[in-house]
């Protein structure tokens, strides 16, 4: 099967700066495929090109088949898209934009089965305004995907949403995606990304600087591992003699161990060796934000 | 079809819910049309020997400029707002990214003015027929074929105002001078024989000069030839400008 995006050498220019540089990837059928960069590094404008909503300067696209510069008003329609900062009129009601935004699709369900898969049917007759950031972002999604889309864009869903609606919005994506559509997720939260994507592209000015599985990147970006606990031992010299340990910090009784490899059984077999058996042994792998960290510099 | 007239409907609900808009499109010329025919009312047609309401009776005179006067406060106060508003929230970039055309959005707009047009009318003609006396139209058939030019003309000039300015509060701002110039200098105000010749000047470059002339040459049966040319190229030049300059976000 093709895939269902197919991005070659993309660039957009705004006068003299270049806001996406030379941008390549493809997403596959089914998967969730997070782009991830700091605040204004050209995400948004590389999905906006892809959903026929601004004109590349060079190089091509193909989604879903569709060439999003020529063919842009059949591409619109076959896929969903959440956007960033875009909204509903205040005083439009919940009912009024799901029947509004489902009329137009001659295949999707009617909106007041919309309105109960996605939960909304206490909100109903609530004006837009009147909603809580969450139910918003709830109502956003339930637009993006009322139509039953092969292909949707979510552009920052969860920003500005307490922890709880994040939760929740992280399940709905999931939901989509189970369904079996292809989701394309923008964010700037690490957690969010390591979450619910398959894959990651990290965009940093503009430009592609690498893309793989979530595992992966871990795996290659930020390979060491921490071991801690705490001590009453004076002398922990010791553990630098263990496979794999490559720095050994002690401050008061906590103990810092940073290595690589099977670093917490070696330094558990090495405390036990001396009937040292440490309640809060604990062992911390990188995750995507020490990756992110890494990647995109301390800066970002 | 449905799904095409959706968006016009929905519109025109979520005008009806902006007080604004209910204020100025509705009653706003009502309270004109009593504070005017209270101060005109029973003025003659020539009031000391000079000639004055175009040589009609005082209300023969302002009751049609008032039709014109309402489309004008429907189209240019209240849809340069709304429209910039949309799409300095991001409405109409939501509108876009789910393959609603332009010409749909632009033509919710003009079906929005119609019908307000038409209800706020029938709300005049209702509220100043038992008060004052003035003449019937000539023909109500030809008043209403004007009513509809008039909407879209001005719609087209309300449309331009809201593509070209970039927030809601400028568009409110832009609308609502452009509306006081025309209340003022349009003839729907002050009778035009009062105007001095700077003002008069102004005054013909403004279209609800010509559309007082039009609606009043269908209602009374007089000719409005030229006016007729010059707010058609009002109308086709906003329109051409507005589709120009409309932009999503």
């Amino acid at each position: 099967m093709p895939a269902v995006i197919e991005v070659e050498h993309l660039e957009k220019r705004y006068g003299e700066f270049v806001a996406v540089d030379d941008v390549s990837f493809s997403v596959e059928d089914g998967e969730i495929f997070g782009i991830l960069g700091p605040n204004g590094a050209g995400k948004t404008t590389t999905v906006e090109c892809l959903q026929g909503l601004r004109r590349p300067d060079g190089g091509g696209a193909t989604v879903l088949g569709l060439d999003p510069r020529r063919e842009a008003d059949r591409l619109r329609k076959l896929i969903g898209s959440q956007l960033q900062a875009s909204a509903l009129p205040e005083r439009m009601r919940v009912w009024e934009a799901l029947k509004l935004f489902t009329s137009r699709h001659t295949d999707a369900p009617d909106w007041e089965t919309v309105l109960h898969r996605w939960g909304l049917t206490a909100k109903r007759n609530a004006s837009f305004g009147s909603l809580s950031g969450g139910q918003q972002q709830r109502l956003f999604v339930a637009l993006a995907v009322a139509h039953n889309p092969r292909l949707v864009f979510l552009d920052e869903m969860t920003t500005g949403l307490d922890p709880m609606s994040r939760r929740v919005t992280w399940d709905l994506v999931s939901q989509v995606r189970d369904a079996g559509t292809t989701v394309v997720l923008v964010t700037h939260f690490m957690d969010e990304a390591e979450q619910l994507c398959d894959r990651v592209a990290v965009i940093d000015k503009g430009r592609l600087v690498t893309l793989d599985t979530t595992a992966g990147l871990i795996a290659h970006y930020a390979e060491t591992a921490q071991v801690t606990f705490s001590t009453d031992l004076d002398d922990v010299g010791f553990l630098l003699d263990v496979t794999g340990v490559e720095s050994v910090d002690h401050r008061g009784h906590r103990v810092i161990i940073g290595g690589t490899g099977a670093l917490l059984a070696r330094v558990a077999a090495a405390l036990a060796a001396r009937q040292v058996f440490p309640l809060d042994l604990e062992v911390k792998r990188a995750s995507l934000e020490d990756v992110f960290l890494s990647i995109v510099g301390e800066g970002a | 079809m449905v799904g095409r007239l959706q968006l016009a409907w929905v519109e025109l609900k979520l005008f009806l819910r902006e007080p604004m808009t209910v204020v100025f499109s509705l009653l706003l010329p009502l309270i004109i049309l009593f504070v005017l025919g209270g101060v005109f009312g029973d003025q003659p047609s020539e009031p000391d020997g000079e000639v004055a309401f175009r040589g009609v009776g005082a209300m023969s005179y302002y009751v049609p400029a008032y039709l014109a006067l309402v489309v004008a406060s429907v189209c240019v106060i209240s849809i340069p707002a709304h429209l910039a508003g949309n799409r300095e929230q991001g409405v109409l970039k939501r509108f876009h990214a789910s393959a609603i055309p332009a010409w749909e959005v632009g033509g919710a707009q003009v079906a929005v003015a119609l019908v307000l047009s038409l209800v706020s009318s029938v709300i005049l003609l209702l509220a100043a027929t038992p008060v004052y006396e003035f003449s019937a139209p000539v023909s109500y058939l030809t008043v209403a074929g004007v009513l509809v030019v008039l909407v879209l003309g001005f719609a087209a000039f309300g449309i331009f105002l809201g593509a070209v300015l970039p927030t809601a509060r400028a568009a409110q701002a832009v609308g609502l001078l452009v509306w006081f110039i025309m209340l003022f200098l349009g003839g729907a105000g002050p009778p035009p024989e009062v105007l001095t010749g700077g003002m008069s000047t102004i005054a013909e470059l403004t279209p609800l000069w010509h559309a007082v002339i039009m609606m009043q040459g269908a209602w009374l049966g007089l000719d409005a030839g030229l006016s007729w040319l010059i707010f058609a190229g009002i109308g086709v030049l906003s329109a051409a400008l507005g589709i120009r300059f409309f932009r999503w976000e």
